[in-house]
């Protein structure tokens, strides 16, 4: 167990090390760098001017050299300077940080709790009226486009019944604790609608063929209550399935969402990572993206990790 | 063993003790789309203490659901189940329940993967409420070695046994609320044939030492042989016949139970087939009209196809009951 621990943050590392490499190399592709945006900006930059910034900045060396400095910097825990915010990378990316795990935790938790109840709910009676209103939800939930999803509560909750801020993460001059939860109430619940879709497809699934199996029958003729059946002999040993999904989309909800971000005003990770790649934010992007790997990463361990709970079969 | 006839007990016939288990009547209908299939119609048998009634029967012949009625996993559309001579209702179904277990076919699958043997076993008794946690604990390896397992075995997972193994854990599961009957559905059938003889051996003396009784649902009638008495022989849902075994095997009396023999293997017989049954079993969803065994019998007359046979005793054969109008 330690050992396997141990091993898989080793590989982590590894995968850390490789993407922060590709990452790199990628944006220092891209056509353009810093130094074409501040000339935009000032057209009466000389050659020597700009040669000079290139020095100063490190962009005349060649990208392999470019990328040790970088790395020999960040392994001291140094990330650099994000050029469009004008401070230190982590001074941004941190509260973006907090606020993105505010969101994507809390609309994880809304679909975790709403598709577990809903899938075993909808597994107990395949074909019957609550199965059909509930596939009927989550296919609705896995079809809808989140802008639509997003502009349609704010226009219902916002503009129309004004019972719900639209955007933003606090109201000026309040910010008080129960303020900030009522401007995540509706991008919570637009994320939280698409994946519970998904994941209570899922459960549903699994479930099926859980209480399909024999076990299960045997758990029913040892007298156990239909409950007792259900919840420990039927959902634990649907959930490995389950887990794998979760851990998954857990991994991509920190990378950001985007659209959900955008629409609500929200300064979170997938906000931030798009504009500094707009900005030729260089190391706030890299830094950004390899956040969300390292979250990715840990999932996926937390994942393997919790395989091994559910299933005493899977050895680590 | 006497089919529970309302009959018997009118004409003052002197019964074996109380049957443990009474069926009347018993009907299972599932709803297949538009169509209804019967998988079980008008069964009424009894099983008494410490006795093995074995089930036989080709596949799809309803055995296994007439086993899951009895065990409680399936409710009949219609008749009625006495344990102990009451009728179950809810205060009484609870005692049934601990008292009837099961054993399927499968041990594979049988066994939740997720817990350790000690839980497997022990789930009844939680469930049941019987005794104190240490009690529990000393009551399942008390079981894991009367089935002839090392106490070490509670602490491992079912993945770890072989089919013989498992099957034994399957086995101390069904012991452990320390029932009167446990209904053995094929429980060798998924098994080696040098393990079939270990857990039918096992079986036997479990139910020397516990007075238990068995309904043994077979389709291998050498096993029914050796391990059952009285025997009986279902077809498409219906009884076909009951008897003891002795009678059944010597002199069947239904044309079906002598087909069954007929087909049965055996060492240094010549390859004959005297009657052999033709063609297939016909749809439950479907069965045919009068006698539903008319369409495969070779004894079928023109009556068998319009009026169905009644259950009764062959001629000067007071306790071996066939379903034919031309019995043996």
């Amino acid at each position: 167990m330690c050992r396997f621990i141990l091993a898989r943050c080793g590989q982590a590392a590894i995968v850390l090390l490789v993407m922060s490499f590709v990452i790199y190399s990628l944006i220092g592709l891209m056509p353009g760098d810093p130094i074409d945006l501040m000339i935009a900006s000032n057209p009466g930059a000389t050659p020597e001017v700009v040669a000079h910034l290139r020095a100063i900045y490190g962009l005349d060396q060649p990208i392999l050299l470019r990328y040790l400095h970088w790395l020999a910097a960040a392994l001291q825990g140094d990330f650099g300077f994000s050029r469009t915010h004008a401070q230190p990378v982590m001074v941004v990316l941190l509260p973006a940080l907090l606020q993105t795990c505010k969101l994507m935790l809390s609309s994880f938790i809304v679909s975790i709790v709403l598709a577990f109840t809903l899938g075993v709910y909808a597994s107990l009676r395949p074909g019957g009226v609550a199965d059909s209103i509930i596939s009927l939800f989550a296919f609705a939930g896995i079809s809808v486009p989140v802008f639509w999803l997003a502009l349609v509560m704010i226009l219902l909750f916002a503009v129309n019944w004004h019972v719900l801020p639209a955007s933003g993460i606090s109201t000026v001059g309040d910010g008080g604790f129960g303020d900030q939860i009522r401007h995540l109430i509706l991008p919570v619940t637009t994320l939280a609608l698409a994946s519970t879709g998904q994941f209570t497809r899922f459960v549903r699934a699994a479930m099926i063929e859980t209480l399909r199996m024999d076990h299960v029958r045997t758990a029913r003729a040892k007298g156990a209550g239909e409950g007792r059946v259900v919840l420990i002999h039927a959902l634990r040993n649907a959930m490995i399935p389950v887990v794998t999904v979760m851990a998954l989309s857990f991994g991509s909800l920190f990378s950001g969402a985007l659209i959900t971000e955008t629409m609500f005003a929200q300064p979170g990770m997938g906000k931030m990572i798009f504009d500094a790649i707009q900005g030729n934010d260089f190391n706030l992007a890299l830094t950004g993206l390899l956040f969300a790997t390292l979250v990715t990463l840990l999932s996926n361990l937390l994942a393997d990790l919790a395989y091994g709970w559910l299933d005493p079969r899977i050895a680590l | 063993m006497i089919p529970a006839m309302p009959t018997t007990a009118a004409t003052g016939t002197v019964r074996a003790p109380r049957p443990l288990v009474a069926l009347d009547g018993i009907r299972v209908r599932f709803p297949a789309g538009r169509r209804t299939l019967t998988a079980v119609e008008n069964v009424s048998l009894h099983v008494d203490p410490g006795e093995t009634l074995a089930l036989v029967g080709e596949s799809g012949s309803g055995k296994s659901t007439l086993g899951n009625v009895v065990a409680g996993l399936q409710q009949p559309t219609a008749g009625t189940m006495r344990f102990r001579g009451q009728l179950l209702d809810k205060a009484t179904t609870r005692a049934a329940q601990r008292a009837i277990q099961i054993i399927f076919q499968d041990p594979f699958g049988a066994l939740d993967p997720r817990m350790p043997v000690s839980a497997i076993i022990a789930e009844p008794l939680l469930i049941q409420r019987i005794g104190t946690a240490a009690e529990r604990a000393s009551r399942t390896a008390d079981l894991i070695e009367r089935v002839g397992l090392p106490r070490d075995a509670l602490n491992r997972y079912p993945h770890e046994f072989s089919g013989g193994q498992r099957q034994r854990i399957a086995i101390a599961r069904a012991l452990a609320p320390d029932p009167a009957l446990i209904v053995a559905d094929e429980p060798l059938s998924a098994l080696d044939v040098s393990i079939q003889s270990q857990i039918l051996n096992l079986l036997g003396e479990l139910q020397r030492a516990h007075g238990l009784a068995y309904l043994f649902i077979s389709h291998d009638l050498a096993v029914v042989y050796h391990l059952a008495d009285p025997v009986a022989v279902l077809y498409l849902g219906r009884l076909m016949e009951v008897a003891p075994r002795e009678g059944l095997f010597a002199t069947p009396s239904h044309p079906y139970t002598t087909a069954l023999l007929e087909a049965m293997p055996r060492i240094g017989r010549r390859h004959r087939r005297a009657v052999a049954i033709h063609g297939e079993m016909p749809s439950p969803l479907d069965p045919p009209s009068g006698c539903v065994f008319h369409t495969r019998c070779p004894k079928a007359q023109p009556l068998c196809s319009v009026e169905p046979p009644r259950l009764e005793p062959a001629p000067g054969r007071p306790t071996q009951l066939a379903a034919c109008h031309f019995k043996a």
